[in-house]
């Protein structure tokens, strides 16, 4: 018999297992659950992006592209990003189109980090950092942002985590889970701790345009931030591409050409079909996107006053398609809470500390649902928060 | 107010409280709103969107073709004013085109359809042709895929 334990390596079986694993197991052997469980849209992708991916494919472009990608779609993201932000990228040496944001991240962890290199990672936030943090034999240190902060990360809380090992900053807004956005008021203070260091900014803005009430800004905008900053973004969320796998990474061009090669050496290149598909979705779907934000917004204004109805308040949250509702008044943990109401309620949701141990006392509640699917679940909760106030005397 | 149309015409069921939570205002204001635009006539009533396989009901839809003569003194309204006051139709509409005026009629079955436009429509003063089309199958209407969408395929809960 091959003892595995053995075999396996340290530093991956030292990997904690996702905090949600356990939800998803429970719900799937479940009938009749409702999931506002899910991080991605519910939209199909544009049927104009997937025509042009058929297209591709009875063209037969079916063959490796460039490591970095097609230049046609480096160009046109270069262009994009031009557009949107008013930053402007080298399609030819600082951009490499990477199989999902997640893989941009790995690839930026991984070039950037030394073994016992600080990373200092915004919390509550998506659960791929520390992770891959630690598979590079860095050292991932939380920053926890706060609710009366309206979860942004604070100068403060900056300054007192950085030291001389910090290699690295996380800096996932719009923010998934509590769909905390920054703006440029807010980066400010950010960039100008960070200007005269060594420190590399990772913006992670994959939910860039799931921005509401207001413009999407990104920390690249501000001076002498371009420099230091990989910007991390993709398809999935703002074309609802998810299962196409691509992204992108922008960034200086000595740190792009090292994360190009472990690009190349672990992926060769993102899928030829999806880049092809993913010009037209930049080129030509605005209106598309356009519709899905206008969906996305009318769905967070109904829920978050539903929730605040039922008794979960609820900070406001500018972007993504998250609301992170307080749970404290109920008396229950964040995984008590999500049990029990998956249990006696038939309604999945995810336990805010699956996001960083500065999420317990809230729950993640995506909107990546139609409003019918929304109101029945939260008729549902309405029920499960009033049972808890009869026992508990009053919430 | 354009929201507000806007979601109406994809639920017209949604609560002036859930309406003025979406839109953003506060619901004596989605009230007034909504009073003013059926005043104004801008929304002219509210209906469901039915298949009517699935609720078992037998119909027959045709979408009718119709070439007419302008009247010299008010051109096609007159006509259409005519058609439009049968109760069978249920839209009528001037095109540009190889015709002129396109009617959508429903009735039980098939032969109440024809006699329609045998006996009534065809023999309205001015109507020079008709061309009838007889609808088989819906696939689409108002927005909604009559046999229903997809089934979700994401999984309960990822990250």
């Amino acid at each position: 018999m091959m003892d595995y334990d053995k075999i396996i390596s340290k530093r991956c079986s030292g990997l904690k297992p996702s905090g949600i694993r356990k939800f998803f197991d429970i719900a799937a052997t479940m009938e009749g659950v409702i999931s506002l469980g899910v991080g991605e849209p519910d939209f199909h992708t544009p049927w104009e992006v997937r025509r042009s991916a058929i297209t591709a494919l009875e063209k037969g472009r079916t063959v490796y592209t460039a490591n970095s990608g097609l230049i046609e779609l480096r160009k046109t993201v270069c262009g994009y990003i031009k557009r949107k932000i008013g930053v402007e990228y080298d399609p030819q040496k600082e951009l490499v189109i990477t199989v999902g944001g997640s893989e941009a991240i790995d690839l930026g962890i991984r070039a950037l980090v030394n073994p016992g290199d600080e990373v200092l990672i915004t919390e509550p936030c998506f659960v791929c950092y520390a992770p891959i943090v630690e598979l590079t034999g860095g050292v991932p240190v939380s920053i926890e942002t706060k609710a009366e902060d309206g979860f942004k990360l604070t100068a403060e809380a900056l300054k007192s985590r950085i030291t001389d090992k910090t290699k690295l900053l996380i800096l996932p807004f719009p923010n998934n889970p509590t769909g905390a956005v920054m703006t440029k008021e807010d980066l400010e203070p950010i960039a100008e701790i960070l200007r005269g260091t060594d420190i590399i900014v990772l913006s992670d803005e994959i939910y860039s345009e799931l921005t509401y009430e207001g413009k999407h800004f990104s920390i690249t905008e501000l001076e002498g931030m371009q420099e230091r900053t990989l910007l991390v973004n993709g398809f999935s969320k703002a074309f609802a591409m998810t299962g196409w796998r691509l992204g992108y990474v922008a960034g200086p061009e000595p740190v792009i050409r090292q994360m190009l090669k472990i690009h190349q050496y672990a992926v060769m290149c993102a899928p030829t079909v999806s880049q092809y598909a993913a010009i037209t979705a930049m080129t030509s779907c605005d209106h598309e996107v356009e519709k899905m934000v206008n969906e996305y917004n009318i769905r967070r204004r109904w829920l978050v006053n539903a929730l605040n109805e039922i008794g979960l308040t609820c900070f406001d949250p500018k972007g993504a398609f998250y609301v992170f509702p307080s749970i404290k008044s109920t008396g229950l943990t964040s995984q008590e809470f999500c049990e029990q109401l998956l249990y006696k309620h038939n309604v999945a949701v995810v336990p805010g500390d699956a996001f960083g141990s500065c999420g317990e006392g809230y729950i993640r509640i995506s909107y990546a649902y139609s409003l019918k699917h929304l109101m029945e679940a939260v008729e549902r909760m309405g029920d499960f928060v009033e049972e808890l106030k009869n026992k508990n005397g009053g919430v | 107010m354009d929201t507000l149309i806007e979601l109406l015409k994809q639920n017209a069921r949604l609560s002036n409280k859930e309406l003025a939570a979406m839109t953003g205002t506060s619901e004596a204001e989605v009230e007034k709103k909504i009073k003013e635009l059926e005043h104004s006539g801008a929304i002219k009533g509210y209906s469901a969107v039915v298949s009517d396989e699935m609720a078992d009901k037998d119909s027959v839809t045709a979408f009718i073709e119709v070439k007419v003569t302008p009247k010299a003194d008010c051109g096609f309204d007159d006509i259409a004013k005519t058609i439009m006051m049968y109760d069978e139709v249920e839209s009528l509409t001037l095109m540009s085109g190889a015709f002129d005026l396109a009617v959508t009629i429903s009735g039980t079955n098939y032969k109440e359809v024809a006699l329609f436009v045998a006996q009534r429509l065809s023999t309205i003063d001015g109507v020079i042709s008709t061309a009838t089309h007889f609808v088989l199958k819906r696939y689409k209407e108002k927005g909604f895929f009559i046999e229903g969408e997809d089934a979700d395929e994401r999984g309960f809960i990822s990250p």
